[in-house]
């Protein structure tokens, strides 16, 4: 190997690391910082602010102004303790309902014949093309009061009174499900696609019933798929903020909310920031607990 | 009376008109859309006894075997199991066990853990079901391995955990999907040896379908040779290769020569075929063709001799040149090119180390042949 072709080889392994560092890493140090530092009526909103020209023992005098302040007030305050219980139990019933409807979806198309296949695969990204925005927007349309659902069902005469849905923690589980389904049908998709029907069969043949063999075999090797669905919806709704915002009411405390209102209403830039250092480290839990199930489950085989 | 391949049987309930069939297909035919995988088929195979199906690739055998596991019904006809019929029954239900040919093997369970599955599912006690899954371990040769998941192991030894876990439950009727077509010879001739014994100790009744004629001779009592969805003939190994009912049959297990001619009868239950090849007779044994028909003649290589001389008193002699000689150490096929063109295949058994002056190439040669050793086919 020349020294030009191995410096290459070593660059290409260095280009991820690189992004993390720029993409991730570096923001979420702005923000810890941020978080660290004090409230303040200016602009940035926050003290300390470094400059150069205070020298080393300068900056060594504000950096030890920096504390968890922020963390103590938001552990002070029932709201915030509130909010992330309240996302983390909205965002756990969501990603049940999801598996729920995403489950059988993804099972009936990997058992689909070859020939509609391709188009049912279509049909769950089909979404992705319009924007994300608009479409909760749309449903507003169908929940509100003298919405689509609501004079459906007063035509058919199951209610005589408009159901109010809009504006409820109901309004948001419909949203959360209904924007994330295809996080959740894809990967459990993929695993069962890739599973051999001769399994199940084989199961069926040593003895086990269809819905004895399905839990056996059909249900055990789509584990991973599951799992991988459950935090690609879990993850993203307890921070999610558009759809509480657009379908919640009042009622609905979501950390991504308080987050937001900390931000733009308040302007308090540090406990914001303390706020969304808290809910990574909520989140990186499971996540953890993930990658270990994946390396457990590629020990296991495909 | 001679008999065929020089094997007496004392199993044979398939010549025993009272005997109760334990498998028996009546008139199946299967269709996927409007493919005829298996057409209008009957068969009967009886309890303990080592059936063997044969066949070209996509002539319908797996589809045959999925029927009879429960995994297809059907289009039309019935399939009965100890008088029983079939129809509607689930595979869990049917006292069967196949060996698939994919292996099929659970990708998240270990050896042990696959082979054990099926005596899980009945419950089986631990002590006697681990007890069970050693003997299987033992059996397919893979004791070291019965903690590693299938997607360590080789190609045959998967081949092998499948075979073990199908077994292992004993069932009274062991369907196999080609069982040992991954294995190294010596291996498979172990294997099969060890299969005829359990079949033997255990009184299983195995149907198998395998590419492998000489394991189809070795294990069988029966073997069924299908085309298309259709059997064509169904015998002892000996029936079939000694008496082929079609050229098809013929050509497909072991090697054959086929001569044509049109037919005149010369009496004594003997023919004579008048074709390119020169004139030759033959033997009928049933259902002799008429005058002027076309037939074919067949021979085994093994059943021409082959010198240098025009052998005296031979009903039966062609004279050619040596065209290709193969050695392959316990016998030396050589090919002989007759006047017409027709190649023609003769074995000889090397029963000498040094022999003084074997035949070589270009050499001009006599073949002869007795007319009961070949057989007249009609189609
Ligand atoms: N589910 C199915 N749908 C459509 N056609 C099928 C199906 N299963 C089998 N066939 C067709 O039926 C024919 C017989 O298939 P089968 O698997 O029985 O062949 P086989 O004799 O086992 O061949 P091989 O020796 O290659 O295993 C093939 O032409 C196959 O394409
Ligand atoms: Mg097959």
């Amino acid at each position: 190997m020349t020294l030009l072709s191995a410096i290459r080889s070593r660059l290409v392994i260095l280009i991820p690391y690189v992004w993390l560092l720029f993409f991730f890493l570096l923001p979420f140090m702005i923000v810890l910082r941020i978080a660290l530092s004090d409230l303040e009526y200016g602009s940035p909103p926050y003290t300390p602010q470094f400059s150069l020209s205070d020298g080393w023992s300068g900056i060594w005098d504000k950096l030890s102004t920096l504390d968890f302040e922020n963390f103590a007030f938001l552990v002070g305050d029932s709201l915030y303790i509130n909010s992330y219980l309240s996302s983390l139990k909205i965002a756990l019933i969501s990603t049940l309902f999801t598996l729920a409807i995403g489950f059988p979806l993804a099972y009936g198309m990997a058992r689909a014949p070859d020939r509609i296949r391709p188009t049912l695969l279509m049909l769950v990204i089909l979404p992705f093309w319009t924007s994300f925005l608009i479409r909760v927007y749309a449903w507003i349309g169908i929940l509100k009061q003298e919405g689509l659902l609501n004079q459906f069902l007063l035509w058919l005469g199951v209610i005589d009174t408009p159901l109010e849905i809009l504006s409820t923690n109901t309004a948001v589980y419909i949203g959360i499900v209904y924007s994330y389904l295809p996080f959740m049908v894809l990967p459990i998709y993929s695993a069962l696609d890739k599973m051999d029907e001769s399994l199940v069969e084989a199961a069926r043949d040593l003895g086990c019933t269809r819905i004895g063999a399905f839990w056996k075999v059909t249900a055990r090797l789509a584990v991973p798929g599951v799992l991988a669905g459950c935090l690609l919806v879990f993850i993203p709704a307890v921070g999610e903020f558009v759809i509480p915002d657009l379908l919640g009411g009042s009622g609905t405390l979501m950390i991504g909310k308080t987050l937001w209102i900390e931000f733009f209403n308040n302007s308090d830039w540090t406990v914001a920031s303390a706020i969304a250092i808290i809910l990574l480290i909520v989140l990186v839990v499971p996540i953890v607990w993930f990658q270990n199930a994946q390396a457990k489950a590629a020990e296991a085989g495909k | 009376m001679p008999s065929l391949g020089n094997i007496r049987r004392s199993f044979a309930p398939w010549e025993d008109p009272a005997a109760k069939p334990y498998i028996s297909f009546q008139n199946v035919t299967k269709r996927f859309g409007t493919f005829t995988a298996v057409e209008n088929l009957s068969l009967n195979v009886y309890e303990r006894e080592f059936f063997s199906l044969l066949g070209p690739s996509g002539c319908g055998k797996t589809t045959l075997l999925r029927m009879l596991a429960g995994f297809e019904e059907p289009t039309e006809g019935e399939l009965y199991l100890d008088g029983q019929p079939l129809k509607g029954v689930p595979p869990h239900k049917r006292p069967v066990n196949m060996m698939f040919q994919s292996y099929a093997l659970f990708p998240h369970m270990t050896v042990a853990d696959n082979i054990a599955f099926g005596l899980k599912q009945d419950g089986m006690a631990k002590p006697e079901r681990d007890e069970r899954v050693a003997q299987m371990l033992k059996l397919v040769k893979l004791e070291q391995f019965a903690g590693r998941k299938p997607h360590q192991l080789s190609g045959g030894q998967r081949q092998r955990v499948a075979l073990a876990r199908s077994v292992a439950k004993r069932p009274k009727l062991l369907i196999l999907d080609e069982p040992l077509g991954a294995l190294d010879k010596k291996l498979r001739e172990e294997t099969q040896f060890e299969l005829m014994d359990l079949q033997q100790e255990l009184g299983l009744t195995f149907m198998i379908v395998t590419h492998d004629q000489e394991e189809a001779m070795t294990m069988s009592d029966r073997i069924a040779v299908m085309d298309k969805g259709v059997i064509v003939q169904t015998g002892t190994p000996a029936e079939i290769y000694e008496a082929p009912n079609s050229r098809y049959v013929a050509d497909f297990i072991g090697s054959v020569n086929i001569l044509e001619g049109k037919v005149t009868p010369a009496g004594e239950g003997r023919i004579v075929l008048d074709g390119p090849d020169g004139r030759i007779t033959g033997a009928v044994r049933d259902g002799a063709p008429a005058t002027g028909e076309t037939a074919w003649f067949a021979i085994r290589p093994e059943k021409i001799e082959i010198g240098r001389t025009p052998p005296e008193g031979a009903v039966n002699r062609l004279e050619g040149e040596v065209w290709d000689i193969a050695y392959l150490g316990d016998m030396t096929i050589i090919n002989v090119k007759l006047a017409s063109g027709t190649v023609v295949q003769a074995a000889t058994l090397n029963r000498f180390r040094l022999v003084e002056d074997p035949i070589g190439y270009e050499e001009r040669v006599w073949l002869s042949f007795n007319p009961d050793s070949g057989v007249v086919l009609r189609s």
